[in-house]
Order: structure tokens, then C-alpha cells, then sequence
């Protein structure tokens, strides 16, 4: 939970050397966020206390989630069967409130967000579900420890092309969830494109503090799953699996970094199609395991 | 059953008092609130009792009708039903007492009182009754007087417009009802239902079934009356109608499945098929629609697909041999019933404040009122997270169930059976998605921002009775969701009765989910700690900071106008557009002409589809092939009189012959 800030430094890090530039030094991320803890706030005059609510119900149920997720040789604080769509529905109440929060200050700029958020999430939602019910169906297992702990090198060996598909669409779903490139562009702040960042215009000081850390542990949380998919091995030594895991953190970080480099956003209705496209893969996936 | 007996006279009392109190004032009021509260109040314990498994009681004595009796019965699925129609019928008695008292002078609340108590009586002998005729009558009863009360403000066309879609819809589902008592008497020559046998033809009765209550349910396509008549009740009435009485068609196809014995796999398919178009298309067009009551009207017809989704995956898991997932099927079916009651209730009555306070339905002309009625806004957030199916409500818990059923399944099953599982899975969780963003709609569009309209910016906080009782069930999905492992443990005896397994094994699976539903309830309890926690962190970081408040950030340009936020319509319009296929939004659009544009609009609308292209057009070709017949009606008794002689004339030569 403690490194789950450094993804971003290290994304803007490849970022910026794909661009040529030296970039932003690795913690930076650290650095905003203690800045932010100790500043004062403004609200607006038009918010409630839904608005004072959105930043400490999404960093809850995102701490919550994690305590449900396995990350390396160590298992979740408390596996149970379909634990994972509880992961799943925090995160939607996390969004839930986030997106009440944004629309009570009454800004057009936000509501657009919104609008955009709700929407790709309602489409990346079944992708997300699908592409575990393949894992499931191919470990047998319904909580994520176990389903992530049991993808093994033989199990790739014997279903490479589900495991894959299984990954691509849940890599859809790991960019539109945690709104980059090429769903929605972070490092804009004034465009009517955005979605995510226009958001979260209104908040400030230890507000816009507890948000950004939530969407470091949601991309964390996201990414976990990927990885403990694509790195299958399993050695007995839980600090060598561990170690092995935040590699792949990183390594998946480097590649979004690279994405985000490579290509331009998409127009919004295409975005619609992508994700439409990562709910056939997962569905796909399902197929194969089917046989 | 005597507690219950009591109930039903106490309704009655009830009726006839508001009847004899018409013209005295408050009197009429006091009597017909009066009967349900003690006809609840003596019913909800003998119900509850019997739902947790007591043993059943029945009665029965002989009627004069041809084919009736009176027999009654109360047992663990009727008992299971009946907990929410008492509990709602109370609650929106006690919110309709405050509610009709704007409309006093100009209507008599006798009439509205004398239904109100005759329906809750009539969905009492509903469930309770085991008999055909005696089914069919309590029914016809249902319908009637909650036709009476959707058309209590019948000066209003579009009301007696809704009241005529609604009376056509209960009667059309009546037929087929009808029908399915005859066939399954037929073999035993009684229709009491302990001597139906359905040995044969199985699949047609079930069909019959699932047409007739169907409508009363809600089922696409058969749900056209539920968006018509839910926005023209009070609100009180549409809380009623849409928490409990659209629960009787369930209760109905449950209990006839129960009777036809083995359930085969098609219906299964079917019940899947049902659930997820009713569930996708329901949401979408409640994200489409600007009424606020017809959207929640929409929602149900949405809700009632997820209940139909875990019937699907129950009756799957019973013909594939899988206890596990028919329980949790099941249950979460059935738990569904229930919770949709509980929200659903609130959300009405919560809307109802609105209109009571704004006089508008109409989304786009609200906003900001969560200031303005703190209580009421309260009470629709908890409403709104609980149907969009949130942790650590009660509307995740029993989708939990259904997804977990059909994860279960999904593992399990081989080849094509383990499709509709999967389709339940990324049915749910679309539906999860598209209920969020509809939430997220008329709740941040209706109570947060700024004011709309004149309406919105005089809206004040309605009285304690219009509160308590959304204050009330909002507990209750507070506490469900807390306490989620022992309500389903104590749905044992019900699931065993439904599905036709053994005990244990029932309470085998049953622990197995609740293992889990505990786990969720402490995660859900951990993360409102958690939040506590941060905004007393936030509180004590903040207390020596310099706050301030100030406009809302635009982009620099600081006088925003209350007409430049976002509406729900734009709100929802990259979902809406997404989906066009299935909702064909059409535009009224004038478009600004020429360089100093003076006028222009934007106006969108989406109609039913399946009114627009299937009802709409298959009415008026019936009616058009009637007009054939008019000549017959020529207003002249010799005429009629010949007819009936000749009619007459032909019955007796066919019977010589």
C-alpha cells in the first residue's frame, strides 16, 4: 500500500524519457501528496456534506479492497468465496460517491465527467467480470486468493490463448478504471475531454489529498490482478514471489508508460468500442475455457 | 391464523369506516389509516414466526361458489411475502395521512381510504389463499382497487389515460390466469391447490403462468402499465404498488412452479432470458426518462429482472443437481423480494416528498434540495446507493447471492449450460453499472446544485409523517446489509420449501453464503469506520487551516448561470446514445439559424418501445377490425331483442340437431 504512488512516479519517469526529457524525480508523487495533507481547503458555496463525503468513502473502500486482494505469495486479510465482486462493488462505491461529489458543486465541467465516468465504467464492469469468471472457470476456485495463487506455468502451458485474452481485457478495463491513455488523458486539467481529472476540480488540500492516493491504490489494485495473472511462478519463497510481483508492477507501469507515449486519446465514441471490444475478448476467453 | 383473520376484519373495519366517516373530516382519515395499522400490527407476527419456521397453519371451510372454498394457508413462502406487505402498507398508511391531506376540500379522502384498506386485504387473502376461485377473486379485487386508487386524481387526462393501460394489462394477465386454474383442476375436479396435479402439459402451465403473473410482475414485455401507472398514483399508493403488490406475480410463479412439481431446464433458460432483457432494457429507459417517478417505475420493472435472474439460476441449479446453486439462487431471489420492498418503498415516498414539496416530476426543473430538505435528501442517497446494489446495503446482498449462485454455476456446469450462468454474470453486472448511473442522475441532478426552477428554490422539508416511515425502511436496508448472514441463515425453512430440498442440505449451503455475507458485512463495517475516521482526521487537520468557501471553479468565468449545469438528459446522454438501438430517442431539435441565432431548442423524448411497436400498433388493428361490428349498434331496443331471439333461435336448432 505504501509503494502504490511510486506506479505513477514511475510512469511519468518513462514518460518523460520517451519524450527526452530528465522528468520529475520518482517520488514525486509522495512529494505532492504530503504537500497537499498539509495545506487548508476551499469548498464551494454550492456543495453539502455530499461533497465532504466522496473523498473519504472512495479512500475507504479502495483501503477496504485491497485488504481483499493478494498481492505475491501473501494471501488477502480475508479471502472469501466471491470476494471478488466485492472488490468489484467497492470500487463502484468509491465512483458512486465520487460522482455525487463532483456533481454537487453544480459545474457543468464536472457533470461531464461524470457523465463519461459512469458511462465507461457501466461498460467496463462486465469485462472485468467475465475476464475473472474465465479465471475462475479454469482455476475452479471463486476468491481471489485462491484464483490468483493457483495460475501457474502449467496452467499457461496448457490454456495460453484464454489466460492471454483473459489479460488484455482486463488490461482495457485497468486503463479506463484508472482513466489513462488511451480512455482519458491525466495530465490534462481545462479540456472538455477529460473525464477523471475534471472531476476532481473542486477538491483541494487534504480532500484532493485522499483522492489522488485512492486512485494510486485503485491503479495498484487493478494491476495486481494483471500481474498475478502474467507472472505465474510460484517459488515457495514468499519474499522472492513478493519481490518478483512489485517487478511486475513496475514492469506494467514502464508499458503503460510507453502506451501513453506511443498514441493519442481516442475520441469519445471510440472509447465506447474499446471497451465493447474488451467485453468480447473476455467473452472469448470464456469460450475457450468452455471447451 | 387467527392473528391473521383479525388482520383482514381489521381491514375491513377500516374500508367501511372511512366509508361512514366520509363527510366528518379527519374522522375518514383516522379509520382507514387506523385498520391497516392494527391489521399490520396483528399480521406482521404470525407472518414472521411462520417465515422463520414455525410449523404452518391453514384453514378451511366450504363456500357456496361453485369450485371454492375458503381455505387458507399460511407457510414459510406466504409468511415470507406477506412481511413486506405488512410493513409497507403500514408505513405508507401513516405517510398517507399527512400526504392526501393537501388534496382535502377539493376530493373526499373517503374513497382513497376505502381502497387503500381493500388492497392491502386483497394481497393478504392473495397470498394466503389456496384456492382458484378464491385466488382469482382476491386478484380481481387487487386490481380493481388499485385501479381506483392510480385514478384518484382523475381530473387529470394523462391519469385516466394510465388507469385505462393498467385496467387493460391486469385484465389481459387475468385471462391467462384463468385459464392455468381450469387446466390445473381439470384432472382432480377440485381447485383447491393441494389436489392439483399437473402430471401433464407441465411446460404449458408454466407458460400460462409466467404470462399472467408476469404482467402483474412487470416482465418485459409485458410490463407497459408499470410506467403509466406508478407516476399518476399518490405516492404512497405507487410505494405500495411498486414494493409489494408487483411482488404478488413472483409470489405467483413461484407458488405455481412449486405446484407443477420438477421444474425442466428450458424454464430456467427462459426465467434467464426474461430476467436479463427485463433488467438491461428496464435500466436503460429509466436512464432515458426525465419523470422522476417513472424513472423509479422503470427501475422496477429492472429489479423484477434481477429477481427473475435468480429464479433462473436456481431452477438451473435444481434440474442440473446442483443444491448450491439452486439455494443460493434462490434465496437471492427471494431476498431480493424483499430488499426491492424496503428501497423501492423509500424511494417513492422520498420522491413523493418532492412532488408534496415542489410540484414537479420533472428532473430537469429540480436540483439543490438536498439544502433545502436535508431529511428527505438523507434518506433518497441511502435509498439510491442501496438499489444501485452498494456495499454494505441490503441490494448487495442479495445480488451477492445471485452472483455468487451463478459463479458457482458457471465453475460447475459444462458447455451450454453454463451459458446462461455467464450471462447472468455480465447481465449483473451491467445492470450494476447502468443502476449506478442512473442513481447518480436523480439523486445528484434532483438534490445537489443549484436550483433549477422557481419550484425547486421554495422547496421546504415536508412534515415528521411524510419522513419517519422512509427514515424507518432506510434503517432497515441499513440493517440488513449489517446483518446480511443471519437473515439469510434464517431463510432456511423458506428455501427449503421452495426448492424441495432436504434441510440440511439447505442450511449447508445456506452457511456457505453466509460465511462469505458475514465477511462482506465486515468489510462493509470496516470501511464505514474507515470514513468516520478520515473525515474526524479531515475535521482535526482542517480545525487550524484556513478554510474558506467560495463559487464553484469555472474555468475562471465567475457568473455561472443556474441554466448552464449539467441536466439529467446530458447527463445521461453518452449511455442513451450508446444504446439507441433499443431506445430510438427521438429529438425535437431547432437548430440556431443564420448569425445572431435568436432561437433555439433542444427537446428528447423516449417513449416505450415495446408500446410504440408492438401494443400501439396490434390495439388500433383490433380496433380498427371492431369498427367492422358497429353496424350492429344501432341504439334500438326492437333490434337487441331481435338479436336475442335469434340467438336464441340458433342455440335450440344446434342442440336438436
Amino acid at each position: 500500500m505504501m509503494l502504490a504512488p511510486l506506479i505513477q512516479g514511475v510512469i511519468n519517469r518513462t514518460k518523460a524519457i520517451a519524450a527526452g526529457r530528465v522528468g520529475q524525480p520518482l517520488v514525486q508523487p509522495y512529494r505532492d501528496l504530503i504537500k497537499l495533507v498539509r495545506k487548508g481547503a476551499v469548498y464551494s458555496r454550492t456543495t453539502t456534506w455530499v461533497f465532504r463525503m466522496g473523498p473519504v468513502v472512495g479512500l475507504a473502500a479502495m483501503i477496504c479492497a485491497m485488504a481483499l486482494l493478494p498481492f505475491g505469495a501473501f494471501p488477502a486479510l480475508a479471502p472469501f468465496a466471491g470476494d471478488l465482486v466485492m472488490v468489484a462493488y467497492l470500487l463502484a462505491l468509491a465512483r458512486f460517491f465520487m460522482v455525487l461529489a463532483a456533481l454537487d458543486t453544480g459545474s457543468s465541467f464536472e457533470a461531464m465527467g461524470a457523465s463519461r465516468e459512469v458511462t465507461f465504467s457501466a461498460l467496463a464492469e462486465p469485462a472485468f467480470f467475465l475476464g475473472l469468471a474465465a479465471l475462475a472457470r479454469q482455476t475452479g476456485t471463486l476468491s481471489l486468493t485462491s484464483m490468483l495463487g493457483s495460475v501457474s506455468i502449467a496452467m499457461w502451458m496448457r490454456a495460453a490463448p484464454a489466460l492471454g485474452l483473459s489479460i488484455a481485457a482486463l488490461g482495457v478495463v485497468f486503463l479506463a478504471e484508472n482513466a489513462r491513455i488511451p480512455v482519458d488523458d491525466p495530465t490534462t486539467h481545462l479540456e472538455l475531454t477529460m473525464i477523471h481529472e475534471v472531476m476532481v476540480l473542486d477538491h483541494s488540500g487534504p480532500d484532493f489529498a485522499m483522492i489522488q492516493y485512492a486512485a494510486a491504490l485503485k491503479m495498484w489494485l487493478l494491476g495486481a490482478v494483471i500481474i498475478a495473472i502474467a507472472v505465474p511462478w510460484h517459488s515457495g519463497n514468499s519474499l522472492l514471489e513478493g519481490g518478483c510481483a512489485i517487478a511486475g508492477m513496475f514492469a506494467l507501469a514502464v508499458v503503460v508508460g510507453i502506451i501513453e507515449s506511443s498514441m493519442a486519446r481516442l475520441r469519445m465514441l471510440r472509447v465506447t468500442q474499446l471497451l465493447i471490444a474488451a467485453v468480447v475478448l473476455s467473452g472469448l476467453a470464456l469460450a475457450l475455457v468452455q471447451r | 391464523m387467527s392473528a391473521l383473520l383479525i388482520a383482514l376484519l381489521s381491514f375491513g373495519a377500516g374500508a367501511m369506516g372511512a366509508l361512514a366517516f366520509a363527510n366528518r373530516g379527519r374522522a375518514a382519515t383516522i379509520c382507514g389509516a387506523g385498520g391497516i395499522l392494527i391489521g399490520c400490527a396483528c399480521g406482521i407476527i404470525p407472518a414472521l414466526r411462520v417465515a422463520l419456521g414455525e410449523p404452518s397453519q391453514s384453514i378451511r371451510m366450504a363456500w357456496d361458489v361453485p369450485y371454492g372454498s375458503l381455505f387458507l394457508e399460511l407457510d414459510p413462502l406466504s409468511g415470507f411475502f406477506l412481511i413486506p406487505v405488512f410493513v409497507l402498507c403500514a408505513l405508507a398508511a401513516i405517510y398517507g395521512t399527512d400526504y392526501l391531506e393537501a388534496y382535502r376540500g377539493r376530493k373526499t379522502l373517503a374513497a382513497p381510504w376505502f381502497f387503500f384498506n381493500l388492497l392491502v386485504a386483497s394481497m393478504v387473502v392473495v397470498i394466503l389463499s389456496r384456492n382458484g376461485v378464491l385466488f382469482l377473486m382476491a386478484w380481481e379485487v387487487m386490481a380493481l382497487s388499485s385501479f381506483f386508487l392510480v385514478t384518484f386524481e382523475d381530473e387529470k387526462e394523462s391519469t385516466r389515460q394510465a388507469g385505462w393501460v393498467y385496467l387493460v394489462a391486469s385484465h389481459i394477465g387475468t385471462a391467462f390466469l384463468l385459464v392455468l386454474f381450469i387446466l390445473l383442476g381439470r384432472a382432480s375436479g377440485s381447485l383447491d391447490f393441494d389436489r392439483f396435479s399437473a402430471s401433464s402439459g407441465a411446460g404449458l402451465l408454466f407458460v400460462l403462468a409466467l404470462v399472467g403473473f408476469g404482467t402483474k410482475a412487470g416482465f418485459i414485455p409485458l410490463h407497459v402499465w408499470l410506467p403509466e401507472a406508478h407516476p399518476a398514483a399518490p405516492s404512497h399508493v405507487s410505494a405500495v404498488m411498486s414494493a409489494v403488490m408487483i411482488k404478488t406475480g413472483i409470489y405467483g410463479l413461484v407458488r405455481v412452479m412449486m405446484l407443477l412439481g420438477a421444474p425442466q431446464a428450458w424454464w430456467g433458460w427462459v426465467l434467464c432470458g426474461i430476467g436479463l432483457s427485463s433488467g438491461v432494457i428496464g435500466v436503460l429507459l429509466a436512464l432515458a426518462q426525465h419523470d422522476l417517478k417513472r424513472l423509479l417505475a422503470y427501475h422496477s420493472v429492472e429489479n423484477i429482472g434481477i429477481i427473475a435472474l435468480g429464479l433462473g439460476v436456481g431452477t438451473l441449479g435444481l434440474c442440473a443437481g446442483l443444491p448450491a446453486v439452486a439455494v443460493m439462487g434462490f434465496a437471492g431471489a427471494l431476498l431480493h423480494v424483499l430488499n426491492h420492498a424496503l428501497f423501492k418503498g423509500l424511494l417513492f415516498l422520498a420522491a413523493g416528498n418532492v412532488v408534496h414539496s415542489t410540484h414537479s416530476r420533472e428532473i430537469d426543473h429540480l436540483g439543490g434540495l438536498l439544502r433545502r430538505m436535508p431529511r428527505t435528501g438523507a434518506i433518497f442517497l441511502i435509498g439510491a446507493a442501496a438499489i444501485s446494489g452498494l456495499p454494505p446495503l441490503n441490494g448487495f446482498i442479495s445480488e451477492f447471492l445471485i452472483y455468487l449462485a451463478s459463479f458457482k454455476g458457471a465453475v460447475t456446469l459444462e458447455g451450454a449450460n453454463s451459458v446462461p450462468m455467464l450471462a447472468t454474470i455480465a447481465g449483473l453486472a451491467l445492470i450494476g453499472g447502468l443502476a449506478a448511473a442512473c442513481f447518480t442522475k436523480a439523486f445528484g441532478i434532483v438534490f445537489l446544485g443549484e436550483p433549477r426552477s422557481e419550484h425547486a428554490e421554495q422547496a421546504h422539508e415536508v412534515g415528521l409523517a411524510m419522513v419517519m416511515p422512509g427514515a424507518v425502511l432506510a434503517g432497515a436496508c441499513i440493517l440488513i446489509g449489517l446483518l446480511g448472514a443471519s437473515v439469510v441463515s434464517a431463510m432456511a425453512p423458506l428455501i427449503s420449501e421452495v426448492t424441495g430440498l432436504s434441510a440440511p442440505i439447505v442450511r449447508a449451503s445456506l452457511s456457505t453464503a453466509a460465511h462469505s455475507i458475514a465477511l462482506v458485512s465486515i468489510t462493509g463495517g470496516a470501511l464505514a469506520g474507515l470514513a468516520t475516521l478520515f473525515a474526524i482526521g479531515r475535521a482535526i487537520a482542517l480545525s487550524n487551516r484556513s478554510v474558506s468557501t467560495n463559487l464553484t471553479w469555472d474555468c475562471g468565468y465567475a457568473e455561472p448561470s443556474r441554466r448552464m449545469q449539467y441536466t439529467a438528459s446530458s447527463f445521461a446522454q453518452p449511455l442513451t446514445d450508446t444504446f439507441d438501438l433499443m431506445l430510438q430517442t427521438r429529438r425535437h431539435v431547432i437548430a440556431p439559424q443564420g448569425l445572431f441565432p435568436k432561437e433555439a431548442s433542444l427537446a428528447t423524448e423516449t417513449p416505450d418501445p415495446c408500446q410504440e411497436y408492438i401494443y400501439r400498433p396490434l390495439f388500433s388493428a383490433i380496433g380498427r377490425d371492431l369498427l367492422l361490428l358497429r353496424p350492429l349498434q344501432q341504439g334500438q331496443v326492437q333490434l337487441y331483442i331481435l338479436y336475442i331471439a335469434v340467438t336464441l333461435l340458433l342455440l335450440l336448432l344446434w342442440q336438436l340437431a
